[in-house]
């Protein structure tokens, strides 16, 4: 039987990192896991982008909770898509459902979770029908510090 | 060339002869695949009305359902709630959300309700292109021990446009029933009476 759920690639940063791109993902599949996990120089924005375009066409709705509070915010018309990055240990967990399905718009699910600091999930939006073929994480303050890992799982639907 | 059994009893025997390449041993047989693809429904031309999973296995330990969806409700400008129900339930179920429409949190619940809440899909006047995404967990979906639960973790986004821009959920809900889950149906209103676009696919996977 088919493996229905496989590694596609990883990576590691070294210290002073500030964006890592997973190119050649192969249309295969049928959806996309990507789990970073790591820290960061400092707190940080993590933007992502899809087959690096820096076109205007990225969105995301967001929900977002802190120790005593919470709420809900949204970013349109953007170059990237909007994430967060900590300097305490950080896990982000993003599904792309039907990523290379060329009848759509590309959607993403994000979840952020960081110890001592907030959590929060992510609705993204890509307007864009293209397949996705190469995922960037950058991040816009400090750098990754050493150990982040990102891991790409494929689902192959049956 | 004989086969022999390399035990203490074994050597305490003189080592008896087998003909079996087990050599008394038992066979190992390792799960190769935990995450096993089980259907998929992609919507054709013309939308549908529901998308239905039935006569699902029970040798799974769980299942998730991995989505992109439409609403085929025609509006420039609503949000559209989808909503499940297991095994053709029509009462029974309660549910609660949180959800975030990009400006503000809000939470809720119903009880004694006809179906669960899932997620929230763009209309069918909205931007071409634009679904909504989600994944669903159904825990221990087949021991008739327990109720069966339900958790989803979904939402759309449609670039700040329509009078209702997006709305991402968490939501949980609750059948109380005991019976296995062999079937799910997914649509659009409580009464599951709304339809789903083109394009639209569900993939159920179980895990071991």
């Amino acid at each position: 039987m088919a493996i229905t759920y496989e590694k596609i690639a990883t990576a590691t940063t070294s210290a002073g990192n500030t964006s890592i791109t997973l190119s050649s993902i192969p249309s295969t599949y049928t959806d996309l896991v990507l789990i970073i996990n790591g820290t960061n120089s400092q707190p940080s924005d993590l933007r992502m982008r899809f087959n690096s375009n820096t076109s205007s066409i990225y969105s995301t709705t967001i929900i977002y909770g802190f120790t005593s509070s919470g709420s809900s915010s949204r970013e349109s018309n953007q170059t990237s898509f909007y994430g967060a990055f900590q300097t305490d240990r950080s896990t982000i967990i993003t599904n792309i459902n039907n990523y290379a399905n060329t009848n759509t718009y590309k959607t993403a699910l994000t979840r952020f979770n960081s110890v001592g600091n907030f959590l929060s999930v992510f609705g993204q939006l890509w307007r864009s029908t293209s397949a996705i073929d190469s995922i960037t994480c950058y991040v816009t303050s400090g750098s990754y510090n050493a150990g982040v890992t990102f891991s790409l799982y494929g689902i192959l639907k049956a | 060339m004989a086969i022999s059994r390399i035990k203490t009893s074994s050597v305490l025997q003189g080592f008896p002869k087998s003909r079996s390449l087990l050599a008394g041993n038992a066979a190992f047989n390792p799960i190769t695949n935990s995450y096993e693809s089980i259907a998929t429904v992609t919507v054709g031309s013309g939308g549908t009305s529901s998308v239905s999973f039935s006569s699902i296995p029970s040798t799974y330990k769980h299942l998730q359902i991995r989505w992109i969806a439409r609403s085929s409700y025609n509006s420039a400008g609503n949000i559209i709630s989808m909503f499940t129900r297991l095994n053709g339930s029509t009462s029974d179920y309660s549910w609660h959300y949180m959800n975030g429409d990009g400006a503000s949190l809000s939470t809720g619940a119903a009880t004694n309700a006809g179906s669960i809440l899932i997620s929230y899909l763009p209309a069918n006047g909205y931007e071409s292109g634009m679904f909504g995404t989600g994944v669903i967990d159904i825990l221990d979906y087949a021991n008739t021990n327990k109720y069966k639960t339900v958790k989803s973790i979904g939402g759309c986004d449609t670039n700040n446009t329509g009078s209702e821009k997006g709305i991402l959920s968490y939501t949980s809900g609750n059948l109380r029933s005991l019976n296995a889950v062999s079937s799910i149906t997914f649509a659009c209103a409580s009464d599951l009476s709304s339809g789903l676009t083109q394009y639209t696919t569900f993939s159920l996977y179980g895990i071991k």
